[in-house]
């Protein structure tokens, strides 16, 4: 990493809004199809290398984007995100994550005018990488903390849900890293190609999941 | 329709109510690499179905099979693409890519059903890409890898233990898109969702299913909404 900034965005204290998000695993958890520790590592892997490498990928080109100061792509690249995120659960989701997130950004970097001009509710990837710009970070390390919060915001959202031992659900994430490297370095391989060619890669069950979340009359967690 | 085009192995018959996709040969086999361009003018309207599943096999020299579908419709135009499904058999890989260009106001209706596994198989390893523009927009993007014999993809991000998955893609100007469509009620199965798209008229149907019959159920149950 560039320097702490750029640590800030990774941590899940930075008020970003990422807490109140299970990334679908309140609903496995409901639907009894994540009930302990191997389930969830088998979720969090498929997790990774689906909505994990598209959020990646479009924070990378966020964050290019932001470096090259080319407005007209953000509308470009709001409706790459939209085509790619099939279930309006999700979008909801996103949007409320990214405009939270923009919001703290605004705050923490107020030098960075420019963040007004990505929109009011921006998808979280989009905002991700753009806030990665302003913390003087990289489009490779904008991916890598996407892909890290793919992983490691549901793993949190697990132990509370399922009341897992804390230690074991570290140790998932822990044994992760390589893939979430693996990830990461994928989906920064794609900042300067046309962005419809950007990763797409999708999974029925987290869509599936999302829209029964979403009809759910109680739950815990907003997604 | 003035022009039907084909060669072995995907020979095109005219019937009176669609145009059928016929095998020719076995497979997809390994290595096998086919395309089918379609084009429909304004005004026009093309019903393209296959008679059978194909059955995706391995080649001799673990090569992948793969079919390239690219269909534009122009504005006004109807095309209805609605093949049977895919099974991709023990040792087999297969890839599918997709790319739909619909122009405003036309009308698209497009299947794509993946089966891992002939009976009792756990089922090869399959790629597939949809793209689709409408009305010069993004409308869909999206990929899907799985493989029969790999942990993640049966786990419960993935197919979480499906065998049979499919999506049923709906556009045009009666197809009711952004907040319109009511929700099923809580505890609706959550095996099928339909989803209205952001750049819609569009609606995305999702289903996953452990057989072929119940996953064409499940999408076609929700077509009327």
């Amino acid at each position: 990493m560039n320097g702490a900034a750029a640590l800030l965005l990774a941590d899940a204290r930075f008020p970003a809004g990422g807490h109140a998000h299970s990334g679908g695993v309140e609903p496995a958890a409901s639907l009894g199809t994540v009930t302990g520790l191997g389930e969830l590592e088998l979720f969090l892997r498929g997790r990774l290398w689906t909505a994990g490498l598209t959020a990646a990928a479009l924070a990378a080109v966020a964050c290019a984007i932001a470096a090259s100061e080319s407005p007209a792509t953000w509308d470009e690249l709001d409706a790459e995100a939209d085509a790619r995120l099939p279930s309006p659960a999700q979008r909801q989701a996103s949007r409320r994550q990214g405009r939270t997130l923009l919001r703290a950004a605004k705050a923490a970097w107020p030098e960075a005018g420019w963040l007004g001009r990505i929109g009011r509710q921006p998808h979280h990837a989009v905002a991700l990488g753009a806030t990665a710009y302003a913390a003087a970070a990289t489009p490779a390390e904008a991916a890598r903390i996407a892909a890290y919060q793919a992983v490691s915001s549901p793993a949190s959202a697990a132990v509370r849900l399922l009341a897992l031992d804390p230690m074991q659900a570290a140790a998932i994430t822990a044994r992760l890293a390589h893939e979430i490297d693996a990830v990461a370095r994928q989906a920064s391989r794609h900042e300067d190609g046309p962005l419809e060619d950007l990763p797409m890669a999708s999974a029925p069950a987290l869509d599936l999941l999302a829209e029964a979340h979403a009809r759910a009359e109680v739950r815990l967690f907003e997604s | 329709m003035p022009v039907l085009r084909s060669a072995a192995p995907l020979v095109l018959r005219r019937t009176p109510d669609a145009v059928y996709l016929v095998g020719a040969a076995a497979g997809p086999l390994g290595g096998d690499q086919l395309s089918l361009r379609i084009t429909v003018r304004a005004g026009a309207c093309l019903r393209l179905r296959t008679v059978a599943a194909s059955v995706a096999l391995p080649g001799l020299d673990d090569a992948e099979s793969v079919l390239a579908v690219t269909a534009t419709v122009e504005a006004g135009g109807a095309l209805e693409y609605l093949p049977e499904p895919v099974v991709v058999a023990d040792g087999a890989r297969h890839a599918t890519d997709i790319r739909v260009t619909a122009g405003e106001g036309a009308w698209l209706v497009l299947r794509d059903e993946l089966i891992l596994g002939r009976h009792g198989e756990r089922g090869g390893s399959y790629r597939g890409r949809l793209r689709a523009d409408y009305a010069g927009r993004p409308l869909l993007r999206q990929s899907l890898e799985v493989s029969g014999t790999d942990g993640v993809t049966a786990g419960p991000a993935v197919l979480a233990g499906h065998r049979a998955c499919g999506l049923l893609l709906r556009a045009g100007p009666d197809v009711a898109g952004g907040a319109g469509s009511a929700r099923p009620a809580p505890g609706a199965d959550w095996r099928v969702a339909v989803m209205p798209l952001a750049a819609g008229p569009a609606v995305l149907v999702t289903a996953l299913a452990d057989d072929a019959v119940t996953l064409r159920r499940r999408l076609t149950l929700r077509t009327a909404t």
